[in-house]
C-alpha cells in the first residue's frame, strides 16, 4: 500500500525512514527490558533531541525542527510501532509541555525554556489532572495565589507523565472560583523549586517505560513571570493544547495498531497448522483485512485533522473524532493480533501481549472515549 | 580537502527481487532502495575527515531521476553537494568511465568508493576508476587517515592486515572498518530539511561505452522443505544422507 500523504513528498518519506531506523537501532533491542523494569530511558530522549524529534513543532529560532503535524504524526507513528511507552512520552513532551510554552509563552519565556526542551536536554511535564478531577478540570483543588512578586502554588497533580524526571512542568492551577472556566491559570514550575516535588512512580498495566507520577506543590513559590499568558486563561489554553494533544494520542494509537498488525501478519505467515500457514485460513485472513482497513481509516482521519491544524484551523471536533476512532481501532487491532497469536500471544516471547497492555491507555489518556463522544456530540448539538 | 564519495543506489537487502524484460532486468516495483552499505561506511568516513581537516564532501551517482532520493539522503546525512550522472548504467566499465570523466578536472584529494555494490557485486568500478584516472588504489580498505598530503591506509588481506601509505590523490574501495556500524548516521530533521536546498547537479554523460550487457538473471532455487528426523532414528538419518542426499 502507498503510505498516506507521502506521494511526491520526499522529505516526509525521509523523515519516516529516519524515525524507523532510529526506533530499530535505539529502542527495539531494549523494549522488553525497559518494560519489565519500568525504566524510563532518559538517554533515548536525549538522542531523540539530537534527531530533532523533541521539538518537532517548535520554531528553529528556539532550537526546534519547525515542522508541522504531518511530520509530527509520522514520527510518533513510527516510534510507537516499536514501543508505545516511548511514543507516549515523546507525544506528551512535544504536544503538552513544550507546545503550551510554544503556543502561549512570551518571546522571553520561549527563549528561556524551549531550547532545552526542543534539544532533548530536558524533558517536560504538563499537569492538569488531579486525584479528584480528571475531565472535570474546573473543580481542581490546586491553587495559585499572588503574593508580591511571586505566585504561591498549593496542591497536587495526578497521573503526570515525567513528573519525576521532568526538569520543568507546565501546571494549571486555580486562580479564581471553582467551576469558573476563567478561574484557572497556567504556570511554569522548575525542578528544584522549594516545595515542588514528584511522587512515587505508578506501577502500570502498560506504557511501563513511560514515567507517570504525582506532582506536589507545598507552599511552592515561583516568580511572577512564570505565568503563561494572562490570569484566567489557563483552562482555555489547556483545551486548545488538548486539541493538538488528541492528534498526538491518535498518532500513538495508530503506531501501536500498526505494530500489532505487523506482528500478527508476520506470525500468521510463519505459524502452520493442518499443513499450511494460518494466514491461509479465512478466519485469520479476514481478521487481518479488518485490521488493515480500520488502520487505514484512522490514518486518514488523523492526517486530515493534522492538515487542518497545520492550516491554523480549529480542530476540536476533528481531533476528538480522530482520537476516539484511532484509539478504539487500536484496542481492537491489538486484541485480534493477540488472538491470532493464540497461546504464544499470551506469553512475553512475542510482542502481541505488550501491544495489548500498552494500547488500553489510548482510550483513556487525554480524555476517555466517552469524553471524546461528549466533545463530538456537543459540537453537533450546538450547531 | 575535497572528497568525492561514489554512491550506488541498491535494493535493500530485505527486498524481494523480481526480474522483467524476459529475466534480463531488475523489476524496481515495490523495491525499497538504499545507499549501498559499503558506500555508507565510506560516506561516514568522509564526513569524519571533513570534520577533522575541513573541506568539502561531494556525493555522486550514475542513474536516472529515481536515484535522487538516495542522493538527498546522503546530503541529509551531511554531504555538501551531489552530482547525478544522468543515465541508466548497464556495465561497470561504463560507470567507471563516466565517474572518471566527471572527476578528472575537479581536483579531488580523495575518491571513496565501496569495495563493491550489494546488487551486482562486480567489485570492478573502484579499481577501474583508479586505473582510468591513473591514481593509486587501495581495495578492501578498513582504515584511512590523512596526514597533510599523504594517506595512511589499512587494507584487509587473508588472515591479516596490510598498512599502506600513499600520496594523495588516491582512490579507495572501502568497507566496514573505515567506520563501525554504530558510527553510521541517521539523518536528523534539520539535515533532511536542509538537504532540500543543497546543490544537486544533473550532469550529461560523456559517452563512455558499456563493454558488456546482461542477457539474463536466475534466482537461486527455492529451499526445499525441512525434513525432521527424530533423534531416536539415527539409522534412518544416516541412510537418507547416504542414499538420498549422497553427502556421506
Amino acid at each position: 500500500m502507498y503510505p498516506i500523504q507521502a506521494q511526491n513528498n520526499p522529505e516526509l518519506d525521509a523523515i519516516r525512514e529516519a524515525a524507523h531506523d532510529f526506533a530499530q537501532q535505539y529502542i527495539a533491542p531494549f523494549v522488553m527490558e525497559w518494560d519489565e523494569a519500568q525504566t524510563f530511558p532518559l538517554q533515548v530522549f536525549q538522542a531523540m533531541g539530537e534527531m530533532g524529534f523533541m521539538g518537532m513543532l517548535v520554531d528553529p529560532k528556539y532550537g526546534g525542527s519547525g515542522l508541522g503535524y504531518a511530520e509530527y504524526i509520522t514520527v510518533i507513528d513510527e516510534i510507537s510501532q516499536v514501543c508505545g511507552s516511548i511514543g507516549l512520552s515523546l507525544a506528551a513532551h512535544n504536544s503538552l509541555c513544550t507546545q503550551h510554552i510554544n503556543q502561549f509563552g512570551t518571546d522571553e519565556q520561549k527563549a528561556k525554556w524551549l531550547p532545552r526542551l526542543a534539544s532533548g536536554q530536558i524533558v517536560g511535564a504538563w499537569g492538569l489532572t488531579e486525584t479528584g478531577t480528571g475531565s472535570d478540570a474546573g473543580g481542581m483543588h490546586t491553587t495559585a495565589t499572588l503574593d508580591g512578586d511571586e505566585w504561591v502554588l498549593q496542591g497536587s497533580k495526578n497521573f503526570i507523565t515525567h513528573a519525576i524526571t521532568g526538569e520543568i512542568a507546565v501546571v494549571i492551577a486555580r486562580t479564581g472560583e471553582k467551576g469558573d472556566s476563567h478561574g484557572m491559570s497556567a504556570f511554569v514550575v522548575e525542578k528544584g523549586t522549594a516545595g515542588f516535588s514528584g511522587g512515587k512512580k505508578e506501577n502500570k498495566l502498560g506504557m511501563r517505560a513511560s514515567e507517570t507520577a504525582c506532582l506536589f506543590f507545598d507552599n511552592c513559590r515561583i516568580p511572577k513571570d512564570h505565568l503563561l499568558g494572562k490570569v484566567g486563561e489557563g483552562f482555555i489554553q489547556s483545551m486548545k493544547i488538548l486539541d493538538g494533544g488528541r492528534i498526538s494520542i491518535a498518532a500513538l494509537s495508530l503506531g501501536i495498531a500498526k505494530g500489532a498488525r505487523n506482528a500478527a501478519l508476520r506470525y500468521s505467515q510463519e505459524r502452520e497448522q493442518f499443513g499450511k500457514a494460518i494466514s491461509k485460513f479465512q478466519a485469520i485472513a479476514f481478521k487481518l483485512a479488518d485490521m488493515d482497513t480500520e488502520i487505514y481509516g484512522s490514518e486518514l482521519m488523523i492526517r486530515h485533522a493534522g492538515s487542518l491544524k497545520d492550516q491554523g484551523l480549529k480542530v476540536t471536533k476533528e481531533s476528538a473524532m480522530a482520537k476516539y476512532y484511532a484509539s478504539e481501532v487500536a484496542v481492537r487491532v491489538a486484541n485480534e493480533g493477540l488472538q491470532i497469536h493464540g497461546g504464544y500471544g499470551f506469553t512475553k516471547d512475542y510482542p502481541a501481549e505488550k501491544y495489548y497492555r500498552d494500547v488500553k491507555l489510548c482510550t483513556i489518556g487525554e480524555g476517555t472515549s466517552e469524553i471524546q463522544k461528549l466533545v463530538i456530540s456537543r459540537d453537533m448539538l450546538s450547531a | 580537502m575535497k572528497i568525492l564519495v561514489c554512491i550506488s543506489h541498491v535494493p535493500d537487502t530485505t527486498a524481494k527481487i523480481n526480474f522483467t524484460a524476459g529475466g534480463a532486468a531488475l523489476d524496481p516495483n515495490g523495491v525499497q532502495f538504499v545507499i549501498n552499505p559499503y558506500d555508507e561506511f565510506g560516506l561516514t568516513k568522509a564526513l569524519h575527515l571533513k570534520e577533522k581537516h575541513g573541506g568539502q564532501v561531494t556525493v555522486i551517482t550514475f542513474g536516472d531521476a529515481t536515484v535522487e532520493a538516495t542522493l538527498r539522503k546522503a546530503l541529509a546525512i551531511g554531504a555538501d553537494d551531489a552530482v547525478r550522472l544522468d543515465g541508466v548504467p548497464t556495465d561497470p566499465m561504463q560507470v567507471a568511465g563516466e565517474l572518471a570523466a566527471y572527476a578528472k578536472d575537479q581536483g579531488f584529494d580523495l575518491i571513496i568508493c565501496g569495495q563493491e555494490s550489494i546488487d551486482y557485486n562486480g567489485g570492478i568500478v573502484p579499481g577501474a576508476l583508479a586505473a582510468l584516472m591513473n591514481l593509486p588504489f587501495v581495495n578492501a580498505c578498513i582504515g584511512l587517515e590523512v596526514d597533510g598530503s599523504n594517506a595512511q591506509l589499512l587494507r584487509e588481506i587473508d588472515g591479516g592486515k596490510e598498512q599502506i601509505s600513499a600520496a594523495l590523490p588516491i582512490v579507495i574501495g572501502g568497507k566496514k572498518g573505515l567506520v563501525e556500524e554504530s558510527e553510521l548516521r541517521i539523518p536528523n530533521m534539520r539535515g533532511i530539511m536542509t538537504a532540500r536546498t543543497k546543490p544537486l547537479a544533473v550532469t550529461p554523460l560523456s559517452g563512455s561505452a558499456a563493454l558488456t550487457a546482461a542477457s539474463g538473471f536466475t534466482k537461486p532455487a527455492a529451499k526445499a522443505a525441512v525434513q525432521l528426523i527424530d533423534s531416536s532414528n539415527l539409522d534412518e538419518l544416516v541412510r537418507r544422507l547416504h542414499e538420498e542426499a549422497k553427502v556421506i
